[in-house]
Order: structure tokens, then C-alpha cells, then sequence
């Protein structure tokens, strides 16, 4: 089973080519542009900044707020602008899935504001998401435990596969997104569409994480990168 | 053991050390094992691992000078952004003492002024004085912003990377803590001098730094390169607590110049203490009555505490 091929000539263990910029904003405290498969992300982070919303700030720790959004010409059908349920959604689970990385005990009544922009969207966003909002955080220069990523496995034709792709995710039975640390394996997001059996939720889960690894790789080279003495 | 060597660049969750080293500061334990919790370069010392940060954000701390933005004035104190996410206050009496003025005839919105931190409270807002030589508002100049973690590399050993830019160039400069330095001088070394702090920021972890900006200053100025070789400095990449002490020698130049005034202004003073201090206590009590009779309002009113109060009723 492990020589199919896919749709798109990819292995069943094979992720999307990936591509991770950090410190691309200027104005930006942090800021990352993300491109895996079709998607083109770009993330900026604000802060630790003074909080203006009253009820939101917290006596004793630093609060994150986060925002997704798609551009209406991100997909093939226009979408409407503005906020809706699924970006609710995934603003929600991104800040859940970033906060247990972030130590900003120094920084209470201190707000951090993410906004994660799609620019072009191709299956997997809010992974895709995740990952280039914890390289903005590092970017920032705000105190993590470790660098959060995302990835996503699922099942198409019978087949557990790792990192779907819109087509796969459409036509496909299941798809488990997750987050992580790395470092420590902790698992911080962890969503599932669809129907999988015991075990095939348990292979899911393991590919994900591996595509995990990968992935966070990538993360720590595009850093490296950026602030490596020449 | 170590996983890594002085200097090298690291990234959050990245191991450093095992067990037998300990964590300082920008690091964390967990599993026995010395991990970083910042984007930075390793500080090694003694067998204690710190992780100096690349960016950060200035966080206030007693006794550090910094430069602030007015950004309000309330009844009796200004709000001011200090570059953080705390906001800095200066109450009135700082500026004033006992004496009562209008407070935005004095500093206004926007204003900028060069303080010190007296006091940092539990929520960390910065209460703020103007003891001290050259503390004040500025009057014209630009404003640089660089990384806090970068100040003391700007300042260098005894300050000789500032002292030399302020040779060379003929600007006044003030750095604070908080990363905001303030220049003046001829327009254009201003703008010479920002593109200089900007590079310092650039190529703070790199040795030599002090030379490297020398000959460039040096080539912008009088397009050719320092006359002889100034003995080799090791430049160490040293993060202790600036000296300041440059700010003073700077400052003096334009304190002399406004000795005069302060030495009218203080003699008149002078007369008037001498006149006030004979019936001090009767000042206390009548202060005293006025307090009883405003509910002990008037010495110090705080927003935040009004909209509680409203909040609650």
C-alpha cells in the first residue's frame, strides 16, 4: 500500500512543497509568509502590546488574540469578505492551539494580536495557518516553549494519507488536522472530519505527526535563515 | 554537556544543555534538559546559559532612563507611551511639587521627554520623575527606534560607540533604555546618524563593530578613511546595564547654557522657600483642611479608579 501514488504524484508519507519566510513585514512586530501546495499565507503579529479592550486582559499573564481570514480571491469562487462561521472557527482553534507553546508570565495585562491573512487557498489553511503564526511569534520575539506546527493527515480511496489537498479533502472520507510541539510531542489542536476506524485514526495521527516534524524542520531553517550571520 | 557554543543563534524549544548546566535568563528547564525559550544568540558564562533575544519588547524596570511620548494629560498626571506595553505616568507632583499649574501648559500631547522610572508598580505601569541632569523635554531633533536589547551595544564599552558618533557627526544624541534615541544636530547628520544606529542594530552580535562604524563614519564625513590605527578594543558582547554616565558630559553643554536662567529662576525660588519655610506648618494644616474638605480628592485622582466607581453604582 505504501507505493500508490496520488493525484498529484505524490507518495502516501509525502508533503506539499513548502515554503517559509520569516520577517517579511516591516512595520510588523513579527510577521511570516507561508506557501505550501496552492496556499499563500501571510501572518503578522502585534505586541506584547498595551491591551485596549478592558475586559479581555488578564491580571497575571499575557493574552493572544487571533484572527483568520480569507481574501474574497483567495478561492475559486469569490468568497464574501468579512468574518464568518468556518473563520470564527479556525481563529479560535488557531489561538487554542498556539497558547500552551507561549510563557508570557512576564508580560501581564499585555495583549498579542496574530492576523493570519490567506491569500490563496488550496486545502489545509488552518494548519498552514498555525505553522506560519508560530514563526511570526518567534519572529516577534516573544518567549515560547516551542515552535507550534500544524499538519494534517486523512483518508482518500480507502488509503490513510498526510497532507490533503483540496481535491483529496473534498473527495476524500476524513481529514484529521493537528497541531503541535514538537520538542515534547504534546499535541495542541487536534480536529477530525469524517469516518475513520480505531486503527486508522491511530495511523492518522502518527503520519500527521511525522508530516509534524517535517515540516517544523522547515520552520526552524526559514528562521535560521533570516538571522544567521552571513 | 552542551549542545551549543557561545554566541550561536537559537530558536524557542531548541535544547542547550543538559542538567548540569543553569538556565539564566531567556531559557527554561524542563526534563532536566536547559531549552530556550527565545529567538537569540547564547550567552555562556560560568557554567550558566542566558539567551539574549534579537527583538524584544521594553519591559519598565526602577531606575532606567527612558524617552516617552505624552500621549494624554489628565487632571494631575500625564500619560505617556514609553515604547512598551506599559504605558509610563507622570504625576504632577514630580514636575511641580506642591505648587499647582496647568499641566498642559507645560508638557502638551505629543511633546517628548527624557525620564527616569522611579517606581514600577504590580501591573508594571511605570511611575515616572524628571530628577536628574538633563531630564526634560526636547526640543526638536528626530526620533531612532531600535531593539531595547540592542542599547547597550549602541552605547558600547564606557560608551565609546556613541561618544564616537557624537564626535564625529556634532549631533546631540540621547539614548533610552527603552530603545527610542533621540538626535540633534545639522539635518542631514541626523539623517547620517540614524542610517549608523540603524546599522549598529543591524550588526550588533558581529566583533569589531566599533572600527567597522568608524571607518564608515569617517568615509560619509571626510570620504576618506581614520588617519591612524586606533589600538584593537576586544569588543566583548557585553549586556550589563549601560553606563550612562555619557548623557551627563552631553548634557552639560546645553545645562550651562540654561545655568543662567535656572540660577534666576532658583534664586527666586530660593526667596520664596525662605519666606515659606517660617510658617510651613500652618501650610500643612491648611493642605490638611482642604483634603478633609474634599474627601481627600485632591492629592491624587486616578481614571481608572473614577470608571470603577461609576462601573459599580
Amino acid at each position: 500500500m505504501s507505493d500508490i501514488i496520488r493525484d498529484d504524484g505524490r507518495k502516501f508519507d509525502e508533503l506539499r512543497p513548502i515554503k517559509i519566510e520569516a520577517g517579511v513585514l516591516e512595520r510588523a512586530d513579527g510577521s511570516a509568509y507561508l506557501e505550501v501546495g496552492g496556499n499563500k499565507i501571510l501572518v503578522a503579529v502585534y505586541g506584547p502590546r498595551e491591551s485596549y479592550i478592558r475586559r479581555l486582559l488578564e491580571p497575571n499573564t499575557g493574552v493572544i488574540r487571533c484572527r483568520y481570514n480569507m481574501a474574497p480571491f483567495s478561492v475559486d469562487d469569490r468568497k464574501r469578505p468579512g468574518p464568518d462561521r468556518r473563520s470564527s472557527e479556525i481563529s479560535k482553534i488557531t489561538a487554542d492551539a498556539l497558547r500552551p507553546a507561549l510563557m508570557l508570565e512576564n508580560y501581564p495585562r499585555s495583549m498579542i494580536d496574530i492576523y493570519i491573512e490567506v491569500i490563496e487557498a488550496e486545502g489545509g489553511t488552518r494548519c498552514a495557518g498555525i505553522t506560519a503564526a508560530s514563526v511570526a511569534l518567534v519572529d516577534a520575539g516573544i518567549p515560547m516553549k516551542d515552535i507550534v506546527v500544524g499538519c494534517a493527515a486523512g483518508k482518500v480511496y480507502d488509503e490513510i494519507v498526510l497532507d490533503l489537498s483540496e481535491k483529496e479533502d473534498k473527495e476524500g472520507q476524513a481529514d484529521v488536522p493537528i497541531a503541535m510541539m514538537p520538542r515534547t510531542g504534546e499535541i495542541t489542536l487536534l480536529q477530525s472530519d469524517g469516518d475513520l476506524t480505531e486503527e486508522e485514526f491511530a495511523k492518522a495521527i502518527d503520519l500527521a505527526m511525522e508530516g509534524c516534524r517535517k515540516v517544523n524542520e522547515i520552520q526552524k531553517e526559514a528562521l535560521m535563515k533570516k538571522y544567521s550571520i552571513e | 554537556m552542551i549542545h551549543v557554543e557561545n554566541k550561536d543563534l537559537v530558536i524557542p524549544g531548541q535544547i542547550l544543555a543538559d542538567d548540569e548546566y543553569y538556565s539564566g535568563r531567556g531559557t527554561f528547564k524542563e526534563n532536566g534538559k536547559v531549552c530556550s525559550s527565545l529567538l537569540g544568540r547564547v550567552s555562556l558564562r560560568n557554567k550558566k546559559i542566558r539567551v539574549i533575544p534579537l527583538k524584544s519588547k521594553y519591559v519598565p524596570k526602577k531606575g532606567d532612563v527612558v524617552i516617552g511620548k505624552i500621549k494624554d494629560v489628565r487632571f494631575s498626571m500625564w500619560d505617556l507611551d514609553i515604547n512598551s506595553p506599559y504605558s509610563g505616568i507622570l504625576p504632577a507632583f514630580e514636575v511641580f511639587g506642591r505648587e499647582k499649574k496647568e499641566l498642559n501648559k507645560v508638557y502638551d500631547v505629543g511633546d517628548v521627554l527624557f525620564l527616569r522610572v522611579v517606581d514600577v508598580d504590580e501591573i508594571k505601569k511605570a511611575k515616572l520623575g524628571l530628577k536628574g541632569r538633563g531630564m526634560g523635554k526636547f526640543k526638536g531633533g528626530i526620533i531612532v527606534d531600535i531593539a531595547p536589547t540592542k542599547v547597550p551595544r549602541l552605547i558600547g564599552k564606557k560608551g565609546s560607540m556613541i561618544n564616537m558618533i557624537k564626535d564625529k557627526t556634532n549631533c546631540k544624541i540621547v539614548v533610552g533604555q527603552n530603545g527610542l534615541v533621540w538626535v540633534k544636530g545639522n539635518e542631514d547628520m541626523e539623517q547620517l546618524t540614524r542610517e549608523i544606529i540603524h546599522l549598529i542594530e543591524a550588526e550588533a552580535h558581529t566583533s569589531g563593530l566599533t572600527n567597522k562604524i568608524k571607518n564608515k563614519l569617517y568615509m560619509a564625513i571626510d570620504g576618506e578613511l581614520p588617519p591612524e590605527e586606533v589600538e584593537e578594543t576586544e569588543e566583548e558582547f557585553v549586556l550589563e546595564k549601560p553606563k550612562l554616565q555619557n548623557f551627563k558630559e552631553e548634557l552639560e553643554q546645553e545645562e550651562l547654557e540654561q545655568e543662567e536662567k535656572e540660577a534666576e529662576e532658583e534664586s527666586a525660588e530660593e526667596t520664596n522657600e525662605k519666606k515659606e519655610k517660617p510658617d510651613i506648618s500652618e501650610v500643612i494644616e491648611e493642605f490638611k483642611r482642604k483634603n478633609k474638605s474634599k474627601d481627600g480628592s485632591l492629592s491624587y485622582s486616578d481614571n481608572s479608579n473614577n470608571s470603577f466607581i461609576l462601573n459599580n453604582k
